[in-house]
């Protein structure tokens, strides 16, 4: 016999009795750590009150502020993506696909809306990270290029929120070939002297930047936003040495020119819809 | 002769060409009947090989390190000395792993433009290795600026392992770069012909490939990423990169069927460093007669019609 004896089982209660926080009732800050209530959080853009991290958003929470009442038609909803190359790592592609679908109820990693902003008419694109690290596939590209036509179609400006990792690798080539199709296509826009806004957050990084993401008129982000081209990661390996603190925020991409300027999500409607009204005078 | 890895049989066989050879020199005893016949069990093997080349294989040959690069081509592809290369983005520097110039074929000026390699050790590193920073990029959109000026048509010779991932090139703006070319590419008024002649790795392939005609060497790769990558990215390991490649349907074959490029240009057989005159030939004709289907198409109409089939590409179901 032991000096100590337990004298009741570790836990009593049965999985059915425990009383748990019901999900999405609060949330904790990713940076500071501080509690609130998901729904303060809400009303706050999903920016955190005490240090002003902004929480990464889809285009759901994007739309529900930008566009007026949160009123906005969809284009081209039906849109899905196939498996062209039959791809499995593994998982299969396929499968990928569908659990990223259950997971967000989304469809793929953009969505494109018409709609008004302060009155004027906009398209929005807005990718979604959460669907494959907002991967940019053969749905991304065509979904761009035909909101692109919507916008030479009814002279509406264009804006383009991008949150990914990159081209979607499961596709391989055809999704490098998006950056050609979208760049192709913003340069009919551009002859339509329609305006095209790149919005940048957090993370911007590979064929994204490389195509669409840094051909805006004028290029914004939000403040701390990761925007780069090669993840830090990787030009950590290739340098040999820690990276300098900062490196790749949106305040270093619009120090070294590359941002017209940077925003508060609170702040971020008022600047766009004023952006737009200068730009169709 | 550097012999890669499923190449051995072809090395043993001329390392037993050679130890006869040796024999016959002494000339002590007739052994050209032999002679012939590994000859010809050479010629049989590596046909044998060439043809059968999985994916893995083919990247493997893209990068062999006798493989011809740019400046060989345009050396061979241009009118005797008419060929002058351009430096420098006008703005940082000169990158030289992408170089440019101007050069006559048949009489008739034509820019070239192309990422280039190292052929040994030290000039690999002058080149780095092929992976252009932002000014490379800004340096080909200078020269085919001055191109369409000049009413000069462009041709962009592809070989990289992807454009440099270092820090300047990120402060400088290595993904604004490459966009930049990718929408200035669409609307560039005079002919563009690419051609992958080795690498033709992601966005730092494609900065300086979006052509009116796009061609693939048979044994190079165009893909979003490499084999090796793709295979530690999505497996967590190194291992799987033969079949990431085989996956990724990388070769200049897979591309065809898959629409994403518009033809393939034959090599000869052993790969483009076994031959590499052919490989500057058949290299060069594609170019000619490109180009002459291209010249008297109205810009207007080429550019059009460039955009349309970039635009048309990618594979998407309706629900």
């Amino acid at each position: 016999m032991g000096w100590f004896k337990r004298m009741k089982d570790n836990i009593a209660t049965p999985t059915i009795a425990k009383k748990e926080t019901p999900e999405g009732l609060w949330h904790q800050c990713k940076k500071c750590k501080t509690m609130m209530t998901a729904e303060e959080h809400k009303e706050n853009l999903w920016v955190c009150p005490t240090c002003e991290h902004h929480e990464r958003i889809n285009s759901t929470e994007y739309f529900s502020f930008l566009f007026d009442g949160g009123k906005y038609s969809e284009l081209s909803p039906k849109l899905i993506s196939g498996d062209p190359l039959k791809f499995e790592d593994t998982k299969k592609y396929k499968d990928r696909l569908k659990a990223a679908k259950a997971k967000t109820g989304l469809t793929d990693a953009i969505t494109t809306g018409y709609g008004k902003m302060e009155d004027v008419d906009v398209v929005i694109a807005c990718m979604n990270f959460n669907f494959i690290g907002g991967s940019m596939g053969s749905v991304v590209g065509e979904k761009i290029s035909r909101a692109i036509d919507h916008c030479i179609k009814y002279k509406k400006p264009f804006i383009l929120i991008s949150k990914s990792g990159g081209a979607r690798m499961m596709e391989a080539a055809l999704s490098l070939m998006q950056m050609a199709k979208t760049s192709a296509k913003l340069s009919l826009l551009a002859e339509a002297k329609l305006p095209f806004i790149s919005f940048l957050t957090d993370p911007t990084t590979g064929g994204v930047t490389a195509s669409y993401a840094m051909l805006g008129d004028i290029n914004i982000s939000e403040p701390n936003a990761l925007i780069g081209f090669a993840g830090p990661r990787v030009v950590k390996e290739t340098i040999g040495r820690d990276l300098p603190k900062g490196f790749q925020t949106a305040e270093f991409v619009l120090e070294h020119g590359f941002l017209d300027y940077i925003v508060e999500r609170k702040d971020m409607k008022a600047k766009l819809a004023q952006s737009i009204r200068l730009f169709m005078n | 002769m550097v012999y890669l890895d499923f190449e051995q049989p072809i090395a043993e066989l001329n390392e037993q060409l050679e130890k006869i050879k040796e024999v016959q020199t002494k000339g002590d005893v007739d052994v050209s009947t032999t002679i012939k016949d590994i000859e010809k069990q050479i010629a049989v093997k590596i046909k044998e090989i060439y043809e059968n080349l999985s994916a893995w294989q083919q990247v493997q040959v893209s990068r062999h390190p006798q493989r011809p690069y740019t400046l060989g081509y345009i050396d061979y592809i241009t009118d005797d000395n008419s060929f002058i290369e351009l430096h420098g983005d006008r703005n940082v520097g000169d990158d030289k792993a992408m170089i440019g110039g101007m050069g006559s074929i048949n009489g008739e000026s034509v820019m070239f433009i192309g990422q280039q390699k190292g052929i040994n050790t030290k000039m690999r590193q002058y080149r780095n290795f092929g992976m252009p920073n932002p000014e490379g990029y800004r340096k080909a959109l200078r020269l085919m600026k001055m191109a369409e000026k000049f009413n000069i048509p462009v041709v962009c010779l592809i070989d990289t392992p992807g454009a440099f991932p270092g820090l300047e090139a990120e402060e400088r703006g290595q993904g604004e770069a490459i966009a930049r070319n990718l929408i200035e590419m669409a609307q560039l008024k005079v002919p563009l012909v690419c051609i992958v002649i080795g690498e033709g790795a992601s966005g730092g392939a494609l900065g300086i490939g979006m052509g009116d005609k796009v061609f693939m060497m048979e044994n190079t790769w165009y893909s979003v990423i490499s084999p090796e990558n793709c295979s530690t990215i999505l497996w967590r390991s190194w291992d799987h990169k033969e079949e990431a490649a085989e996956k990724m349907k990388l070769t200049s074959q897979d591309m065809l069927e898959l629409g994403l490029i518009d033809g393939v240009i034959k090599e000869p057989i052993g790969g483009a460093h076994a031959d590499p005159e052919k490989a500057f030939e058949n290299v060069k004709n594609a170019i000619i007669n490109s180009l002459n289907e291209l010249r008297d198409i109205e810009p207007q109409k080429r550019v059009a019609s460039r955009i349309k089939k970039f635009s048309t590409m990618g594979h998407c179901e309706e629900a």
